[in-house]
C-alpha cells in the first residue's frame, strides 16, 4: 500500500508536463506533418494524401543544367545567404563592440544594467514599427537624402537608400544586432578579470589581450549569437517583405506567397528544404559548444 | 587595463552612443513626425505641428478596425503572459532535477527557438487544416448536424494563433529559469527543510518568494513578444488579425502619416508596459531586501 502511494506520489518532473505538451502539439506534430505533406499531392482545392515527389522536382526544375543561368530556386538561396551573410558580419561587428565596451569599459553594475537595458528595450517593441520608422530618414525626401543634397555632396536624391538590399540589411542589423549583444555579454562577463590583469601586468597590449584572450573565451558567445541571427535571416520574409518594398526575394517569402494560394505540399517542400539548410548550418556551428553550460 | 579616460574607452563610448542613436532615432523621428501638421507628409520638414494625424487614427479613416485588433492582441498577450509564467515556472522547478527526457526537452525547446518562423506557421496551420477535414469527415460519417452546417475551422486566435506563440515565448521563460536557478542559494531551501518543510511547503514559502522577480521578468517576456509577434502567426490566426497583422497590412496601402501616429502609440503603450513591468521588479526586489534586512 505504501509502495502503490509512493508510486503515485507527485514528482517534480510532471511539472513539466504541459510544458512538454506544447511542444509536442504546437512543434513536434506540425514539422512532422510538414516533412509529411510534401509528399502529397494538390488541386485548386484541397491537399491530397499520397506519395509523390514532384513537389521537390518542381522545385529543382532546370536547376541541373549547367550550361543555363541559375535558376530560379538556386538563385533565391544565394540572395538569402547572401543577406545571411551580410547580416551576420555587420551584427557580429556592431554586437561584439557593444558587448566589449559593457563589459569591460563599464565598471560600475547599475550603469552596465542600464546601458543594457537601452540596448534591450527595442526589442520589446513592435518590429514593424521599427521597420516603418526608417521611411522618414531613408526615403527620397528623407533626413539622409536632404542632408547629402544640402551639403552639396549629391544632386539628385539616392534612389536606393529605402526599398532595396540596402534597406533589408540596414533593418535586419537593427532588429537582430541584440542577438549577438546578449550572448557575447554574457560570455565576457563569465572572464576571470584577473586572467586580464594578469595579461596586462606581463605587458600584452589591449589589442593582444583581445585576440588572445577575450575572443577565445568569448567563442560559446559568439556562436549562440551567430546560430539566432541566421536561422532569423535565413527564414525571414516579414524584414525583406517590408524593406525590400515587396521586390526582393527569399525563401521565405516563397514560402509564404504558396501558402496565399493554398499550394500546401509546395509550401511544405521548400519548408522541409529550408529546415534542412538551417539544421546544416546549425550542426556546424555547435560542433564548437554546448549551449547548456553557457547559461 | 580598459580604463575609464583612455583613448580605447572612448572609441568605445562613441561606438556606443552612435549604436544607441541608430536604435532610438528612427524611432524618435516617427514619434515627431506623428504631430505632423494636416498638410504634412512621410517626411520631414515639419508641416506644423498638430494632432491632426491622431485625430484621422482616432475617426478610423478608411483604415482597418484597428481599435479592435489592438484589443485583440492584448487579450491574447496577456493571456500567452500567464501560460509562460505559469508553464516555465513549473517546467524551469521540474528541470533542477534530473529526468527521463530532460535533455531531449531541452533540446526541442532551444530547437522551437530557432527553427525558421514561416516553417513552423506553415506547419501548425497544416495541422490544424488536417484536423479540420478530420472533423468534417466525422461529422458526415455520423451524420452530426452540428458539425456539417456549422462547423467552420479550428484555426483561431485562441487555439493555433496562442499555441504557436508559445513556441517563442516558452523558450525565453525556460531558458530565464535556467538562468535564475544557475544561480540559486539552495541553503534557504535546506534551511526550510530542516525546520520540517515538505517539498511543496519549500517551494511555495521560500523557492517562489525567492525568484519572484524573475518571474516577472519571464512575464515581460511573454507579453511584449506575444504583443508583437508577426512571423510565426502569420498563417495561423485564422479569421481574425492581431495588431501586428494589421500593421504589416497597412505598410503598403497608408501613404499619410498616420501610420507614424498609430506606430507613435503602439511604441508608447509599449514603453508603459515596459515601465509597468520594471516598476513591479523593482517594487518586488525592494520589499525582499526589507524582509531580509
Amino acid at each position: 500500500m505504501i509502495k502503490l502511494f509512493r508510486y503515485f506520489e507527485p514528482k517534480f518532473s510532471w511539472l513539466a508536463l504541459p510544458f512538454a505538451g506544447v511542444f509536442f502539439i504546437f512543434f513536434v506534430i506540425p514539422l512532422f506533418l510538414t516533412i509529411i505533406v510534401s509528399f502529397w499531392d494538390y488541386n485548386d482545392y484541397s491537399i491530397i494524401p499520397d506519395l509523390i515527389f514532384e513537389n521537390y522536382i518542381y522545385i529543382f526544375e532546370g536547376c541541373f543544367q549547367f550550361d543555363a543561368d541559375l535558376c530560379m530556386t538556386f538563385k533565391t538561396y544565394l540572395s538569402t545567404l547572401y543577406f545571411c551573410l551580410l547580416t551576420w558580419v555587420l551584427t557580429l561587428l556592431v554586437g561584439f563592440s557593444v558587448a566589449y565596451f559593457l563589459a569591460f569599459y563599464v565598471k560600475t553594475i547599475p550603469v552596465q544594467i542600464a546601458l543594457f537595458l537601452i540596448c534591450t528595450i527595442p526589442f520589446w517593441t513592435s518590429n514593424v514599427i521599427r521597420m516603418v520608422s526608417w521611411i522618414p530618414l531613408l526615403g527620397r525626401h528623407g533626413l539622409i537624402n536632404d542632408t547629402l543634397i544640402l551639403l552639396g555632396i549629391i544632386d539628385t536624391p539616392v534612389e536606393w537608400f529605402l526599398y532595396s538590399e540596402f534597406s533589408v540589411i540596414l533593418a535586419l542589423v537593427h532588429l537582430y544586432t541584440l542577438f549577438m549583444i546578449v550572448p557575447i555579454f554574457n560570455s565576457m562577463m563569465r572572464i576571470d578579470k584577473s586572467i586580464i590583469e594578469g595579461a596586462y601586468d606581463a605587458g600584452a597590449s589591449e589589442i593582444q589581450i583581445l585576440t588572445n584572450i577575450i575572443i577565445p573565451l568569448c567563442k560559446p558567445g559568439i556562436v549562440i549569437g551567430s546560430i539566432f541571427v541566421v536561422t532569423v535571416v535565413m527564414g525571414d520574409f516579414v524584414t525583406i517583405g517590408i524593406m525590400g518594398g515587396q521586390q526582393l526575394a527569399s525563401i521565405g517569402k516563397i514560402i509564404n506567397t504558396e501558402m496565399n494560394y493554398l499550394q500546401l505540399p509546395g509550401a511544405a517542400a521548400n519548408a522541409v528544404i529550408l529546415l534542412l539548410i538551417t539544421i546544416i548550418i546549425i550542426i556546424t556551428m555547435t560542433k564548437f559548444i554546448d549551449i547548456r553550460k553557457e547559461l | 587595463m580598459h580604463r575609464t579616460g583612455s583613448r580605447g574607452f572612448y572609441f568605445f563610448l562613441i561606438f556606443f552612443v552612435l549604436f544607441a542613436l541608430f536604435l532610438y532615432g528612427p524611432m524618435f523621428s516617427i514619434i515627431l513626425l506623428s504631430f505632423q501638421g494636416p498638410e504634412g507628409g512621410l517626411t520631414f520638414p515639419m508641416n506644423g505641428f498638430s494632432l491632426h494625424w491622431f485625430g484621422e487614427l482616432w475617426e478610423g479613416a478608411g483604415v482597418v478596425d484597428i481599435g479592435s485588433a489592438f484589443r485583440r492582441s492584448l487579450l491574447l498577450g496577456f493571456v500567452v503572459m500567464v501560460l509562460t509564467v505559469v508553464l516555465s515556472v513549473a517546467a524551469g522547478l521540474a528541470f533542477r532535477k534530473q529526468f527521463r527526457g530532460a535533455e531531449l526537452l531541452f533540446l526541442t525547446t532551444i530547437a522551437s527557438l530557432i527553427v525558421p518562423s514561416i516553417v513552423l506557421s506553415l506547419g501548425v496551420a497544416l495541422e490544424f487544416r488536417l484536423l479540420d477535414e478530420t472533423i468534417k469527415w466525422f461529422g458526415e460519417l455520423f451524420e452530426i448536424e452540428k458539425i456539417i452546417y456549422d462547423f467552420q475551422t479550428t484555426l483561431g486566435m485562441f487555439t493555433s494563433g496562442m499555441g504557436t506563440q508559445l513556441t517563442w515565448t516558452l523558450p525565453f521563460g525556460l531558458l530565464i529559469m535556467f538562468a535564475v536557478f544557475n544561480r540559486f542559494d539552495k541553503s534557504y531551501e535546506e534551511a526550510a527543510k530542516d525546520l520540517g518543510a515538505t517539498q511543496w511547503q519549500t517551494i511555495r514559502e521560500v523557492v517562489l518568494p525567492i525568484i519572484a522577480p524573475s518571474i516577472i521578468g519571464i512575464g515581460l517576456f511573454g507579453f511584449t513578444l506575444s504583443y508583437d509577434e508577426l512571423a510565426r502567426s502569420s498563417q495561423v490566426m485564422g479569421a481574425t488579425n492581431t495588431l501586428p497583422l494589421e500593421l504589416r497590412g497597412l505598410t503598403t496601402t497608408v501613404t499619410t502619416p498616420i501610420i507614424y501616429a498609430l506606430g507613435t502609440i503602439t511604441t508608447l503603450f509599449s514603453f508603459a508596459v515596459i515601465g509597468l513591468f520594471f516598476l513591479a521588479f523593482w517594487l518586488l526586489s525592494r520589499s525582499r531586501s526589507k524582509v531580509r534586512s
